[in-house]
């Protein structure tokens, strides 16, 4: 790494996560004004974009190549209050919490008081969902079954697909021309709504331009002034280069990321997108210019590697934008999870790792920072020397990259009904979601808890933490005398209560759809512009909406033990056993062992349990999947849980599988914490027994000590039970290198291991900014190499 | 091949320090031998044993006692064998049996060994070389791979440090190497017990002089086990010896390889 490159890198580590009021007083300023008086909603949305844009800081940092900021500076972090009006509690929290802080000044705190509430309060859409859900709703949401992911969050979750980087953003408006120039008012009812919303990603492109040609002016006259001839050269390229893209498509490495970073500001100033927005198979995109870079003599592969470096610095400048309540439990991190993809496979099948996949690795490993996030994509036809590359990297123990099954993603996406190649130019982003990159917004809609669900099952209706009943009578579960009685009662309980959440999915989509649509979103994604129509209103090729299950190990192993120790042994009856968890265990030592020690658990390759894993996925997915959306898709499940295992885990009392009241539940797919026993291959078995071929992404977590990895066999080692997995349809795997030392020395003495980043769920974190729960959970995992 | 049932203390999954690949290790209860720095002294008696467990219900509570030492059918055994059956095939593994001694119980070895192959699985046999030539001319076609120690060539010490003498293993050791078996010879370096320059060169030199061995693997002693001398009521008697240390054990490599022998360090 050079010097510039280390200098940006320091800078972005340390710059303190700051509340911008600058996009929220602009927008506010706009609505205010009479602009939007006489224009549709589409239209007003994409002027206030335009205002935004207009009127914004241009912020070119000290050194930097690749320009352009969110904020008035990096980490200075902006608030969407058209979405969530943060009330002055909010603003109090987030200034104050422990963890994922944002400062707030007194200014902001003033302004937001004076001007912004004033004016948001009640239309923030944010208010209108909480308005438009029942009590049902309310009820279940309130006591834990599930999340809402777009209460305070845009609709974003897709990828940037190849065609963006051949594109200019006058190519885009020459076909918004066409599209208008079709219109079939004869025949078309919608005509006048398309018109509206091709009107709208009009206005959208020419505010990208205008920003684009604000860099270029700021670059020109920051090179007037330059004392330093070298860097004076570099801004007047970068002026260049700014004047040239995004207006038409990139010739070179250098136009092409100014080119994609552009469009990545554009999509989170718009809204709060929150979720993996990202230049997606990013050494399959660049590689064209990376060749005919090398080819013509333009840059040095080092070179290349330092405009790539700049480029990683930029997605670290920008924080994932503040969340408070529920959100904030559900995600409660920094990192906006911009996952970039490297290896795969090209459209004709055929492996597509290529040099640059390598340099890119190198750029991850030197790099070492949060954002943006990476993973490998492995097909059978990936050459083992890529991933024992990739894990050589695992190993220095920062939690990057992930490792995904290419095989498994593409029959994922076919069996949703992708074509071919578009499924093979797919990919995973967020944690682990499949999608079809730049083709298709996959919406997840929220996390849903079926260990809850368990819990009400077991006490009739009634949720025992509130005592409040807001579940369906299933009958007395003491008076169940076989497991299955138990079961049919769960999926009775299971599908009313995705029922609910489903309905108000239904709701909240038109909400988005009409209220905030997306215009610059619609620009990227295909067929927004051909169909005239919104991103959030079903404009993309495919539309997808997923609900993520969430506890798969708990939920098993919890019935297991009811089934083994209940109905079938007979070691405790149910009412014993329902007091036993109402009373915590308090005096229930000897049970309590019996629980944890001699009851089957899931991970352990055991068929017993492995059974009812299967059981309840498939009732999870058959109450799920296929249901339609309101964009003219369907409904599909996921099994990951970012970071709300903690947060749902917090609403349940004790568990019968031995879990103490309130703690947390098992992670994606990955078995309970420490309940493994049997090794890395048994929970590898016992998590290929998933049919992960019908989920859009599930998520195993694997950690691993520093000293299993150290010489080249432990990296072979590793790479065969990764081949191992994915030969069995595994989707993805992941794998913590750490020592539970070295974290509990972490936790000891947080100012001397800033650095520490560790993979939590599907993402990485540094370790010192997680609550402490879940840090106690990451040190307890079990240690697989216990010798 | 008739159902035979034999007595284990351990089956371990993903194990990748007992040869090639990923395995899978059946530890057979019962060894002849009580080698001082023996990693599994749980597996020494031939009979059902208490340990006292690590986990405890209340600081105060008194103990909780496990039985070390299950019996089990061949089947069964081969059942849990074939649950890895992919990881086998993808990194070329299979299946090692250790102890103990698997050579203590030669009709159920020897049925293992037979349903393994059957299956087309990998075997290893990990041993101390000491049982009868009649058992080896029993297993010695189904056997992939020899795992076989040797400590002390001087009969006196390895009587002093084993508690048995070295005849059975050497004759047998040269059996193997008549039958042109692949062997692999493993050395536990003890400080002050197997490690001495004179017991090093005597090993190497006749070593040397046999045919068929594929590498020398030389184990650092480790005191991980010693926890489990206390839980199950024994007696550490290496206390105070330090493993030895890397520039030690690159050394012995230097040394042993100056006999012309392939070595690593670690299984």
């Amino acid at each position: 790494m050079n010097e510039r490159v280390k200098k940006l890198r320091e800078q972005s580590i340390n710059a303190k996560p700051s509340l911008s009021l600058e996009r929220a007083l602009l927008l506010t300023n706009f609505y205010q004004s009479s602009a939007t008086d006489k224009t549709s909603i589409p239209v007003a949305r994409a002027l206030a974009f335009k205002f935004l844009l207009k009127n914004k800081k241009i912020c070119i940092n000290d050194g930097e190549l690749i320009v352009g900021e969110r904020g008035p500076e990096p980490a200075a972090t902006p608030t969407y209050p058209e979405i969530c009006t943060h009330s002055m509690k909010d603003l109090e929290i987030l200034n104050t919490r422990s963890k994922i802080s944002f400062s707030v000044d007194e200014e902001t705190r003033q302004l937001t008081k004076d001007r912004i509430i004033p004016y948001w309060k009640g239309r923030s859409i944010r208010d209108l969902i909480f308005e438009n859900m029942d009590k049902e709703w309310i009820e279940a949401y309130d006591a834990g079954i599930f999340t809402e992911f777009m209460e305070q969050r845009a609709p974003g979750h897709t990828v940037a697909g190849r065609h963006i980087f051949h594109k200019g953003f006058q190519d885009f408006k020459n076909e918004i021309a066409d599209a208008l120039n079709n219109l079939d008012f004869d025949n078309d009812p919608e005509a006048l709504g398309k018109k509206e919303q091709l009107k709208a990603m009009e206005i959208a492109a020419d505010a990208v331009l205008i920003l684009a040609e604000r860099y270029s002016e700021k670059a020109k006259e920051l090179a007037k002034k330059e004392k330093d001839s070298k860097r004076k050269q570099e801004l007047e390229q970068i002026a260049e280069i700014c004047n040239y893209v995004p207006k038409n498509a990139p010739r070179t490495v250098w136009e092409a990321l100014q080119h994609y970073w552009f469009i990545h500001l554009g999509v989170i100033t718009e809204l709060n997108t929150w979720d993996s927005f990202n230049p997606g198979r990013l050494d399959q995109n660049l590689f064209p210019f990376y060749k005919k870079d090398l080819e013509e003599g333009k840059n040095t592969s080092e070179e290349i590697k330092e405009l790539l470096q700049c480029f990683w610095v930029k997605f670290n400048n920008q924080p994932a934008p503040p969340k408070v309540g529920v959100t904030a439990e559900e995600s409660n991190t920094y990192t906006d999870f911009c996952l970039i993809n490297l290896g795969g496979v090209k459209e004709d099948g055929s492996d597509a790792v290529n040099d640059l996949s390598y340099l890119l690795l190198d750029v991850i490993e030197e790099m070492r920072i949060l954002q943006p996030s990476s993973m490998v994509q492995i097909s059978k036809k990936t050459p083992n020397e890529f991933l024992k590359r990739a894990l050589k990297i695992v190993r220095t123990g920062f939690g990057q990259p992930s490792i995904f099954n290419t095989d498994a993603i593409i029959q994922e996406l076919l069996r949703q009904g992708k074509s071919i190649i578009d499924a093979r130019n797919g990919g995973a982003s967020g944690c682990v979601e499949t999608g079809a990159f730049g083709k298709e917004s996959y919406i997840l809609s929220g996390y849903f808890n079926l260990t809850k669900v368990l819990e009400i099952t077991l006490n009739n209706g009634k949720d025992s933490r509130t005592g409040k009943k807001i579940g369906l009578e299933t009958g007395d579960s003491t008076q169940f005398k076989t497991f299955d009685e138990l079961f049919e009662a769960f999926k009775l309980q299971l599908n009313y209560f995705i029922d609910i959440k489903i309905k108000g999915n239904n709701i909240i989509e038109r909400l988005w759809a009409t209220i905030l649509p997306s215009p610059f979103m619609s620009l990227l994604v295909d067929d927004c512009i051909k169909n005239g129509k919104d991103y959030n209103d079903g404009g993309a090729r495919y539309n997808t909406t997923y609900v993520q299950g969430v506890g798969l190990g708990t939920i098993t192993d919890s019935l297991s033990s009811l089934k083994y120790n209940v109905f079938e042994n007979k070691i405790i009856n149910m009412e014993e056993m329902l007091k036993a968890l109402e009373s915590n265990f308090e005096g229930r030592n000897e049970l309590w062992m019996k629980l944890i020690r001699a009851t089957p658990k899931y991970g352990n390759d055991n068929d017993y349990t492995d059974k009812i894993m299967k059981q309840v996925f498939n009732e999870f997915y058959m109450s799920v999947n296929g249901r339609p959306n309101t964009k003219g898709g369907c409904h599909r499940i996921n099994l990951l849980p970012t970071t709300v295992h903690i947060y749902f885990g917090s609403v349940i009392k004790a568990t019968p599988d031995g879990r103490k009241e309130f703690q947390p539940l098992s992670e994606g797919v990955s078995p309970v914490q420490g309940m493994d026993t049997k090794g890395p291959t048994a929970v590898i078995k016992s998590a290929s027994k998933i049919d992960h071929l019908k989920t859009g992404g599930t998520l195993l977590n694997q950690k691993f000590t520093p000293q299993f990895l150290a010489d080249d066999d432990g990296i072979s080692k590793l790479l065969y039970l990764i081949r191992s997995y994915f030969r069995m349809d595994g989707h993805h795997i992941q794998f913590n290198v750490v020592s539970a030392d070295t974290l509990r020395k972490a936790q000891n003495n947080p100012e001397l291991y800033r650095n520490l980043i560790v993979r939590v769920a599907g993402y990485s974190d540094y370790f010192i900014n997680l609550g402490e729960s879940l840090q106690n959970e990451i040190i307890e995992r079990t240690e697989h190499l216990s010798v | 091949m008739k159902e035979t049932r034999g007595l284990i203390f351990d089956i371990k999954r993903f194990a990748i320090h007992d040869g090639p690949g990923i395995r899978t290790t059946i530890f057979f209860k019962g060894c002849p031998l009580e080698c001082w720095w023996c990693a599994n002294p749980e597996g020494q008696k031939k009979e059902h044993e208490e340990i006292i467990s690590p986990f405890q219900l209340e600081e105060n509570d008194e103990c909780i006692k496990d039985v070390i030492g299950d019996e089990i059918s061949s089947q069964e055994v081969i059942d849990e064998i074939l649950k890895d059956r992919v990881f086998y095939e993808e990194s070329n593994g299979g299946v090692t049996f250790s102890g103990g001694e698997p050579l203590m119980q030669p009709e159920f070895l020897q049925s293992l060994l037979a349903l393994s192959k059957q299956e087309g699985i990998h075997t290893i046999l990990d041993t101390s070389g000491y049982g009868t030539q009649s058992i080896f001319e029993k297993i010695v076609d189904d056997v992939d791979l020899f795992l076989y120690d040797l400590k002390l060539l001087d009969m006196e010490k390895h009587l002093k440090y084993t508690g048995v003498s070295t005849d059975l293993i050497l004759q047998n050791l040269s059996f193997l190497v008549d039958k042109k078996q692949n062997i692999i010879i493993r050395i536990p370096i003890v400080p002050g017990i197997t490690d001495s320059s004179a017991n090093l060169n005597q090993i190497g030199k006749y070593l040397s002089e046999l045919k068929s061995i594929i590498r020398v693997d030389i184990l650092p002693y480790n005191k991980m086990s010693e926890a489990k001398y206390n839980r199950l009521g024994k007696t550490y008697k290496l206390s105070n010896i330090a493993p030895p240390s890397d520039e030690r054990m690159s050394e012995i490599k230097n040394q042993l390889e100056l006999f012309g022998l392939k070595v690593k360090i670690g299984g």
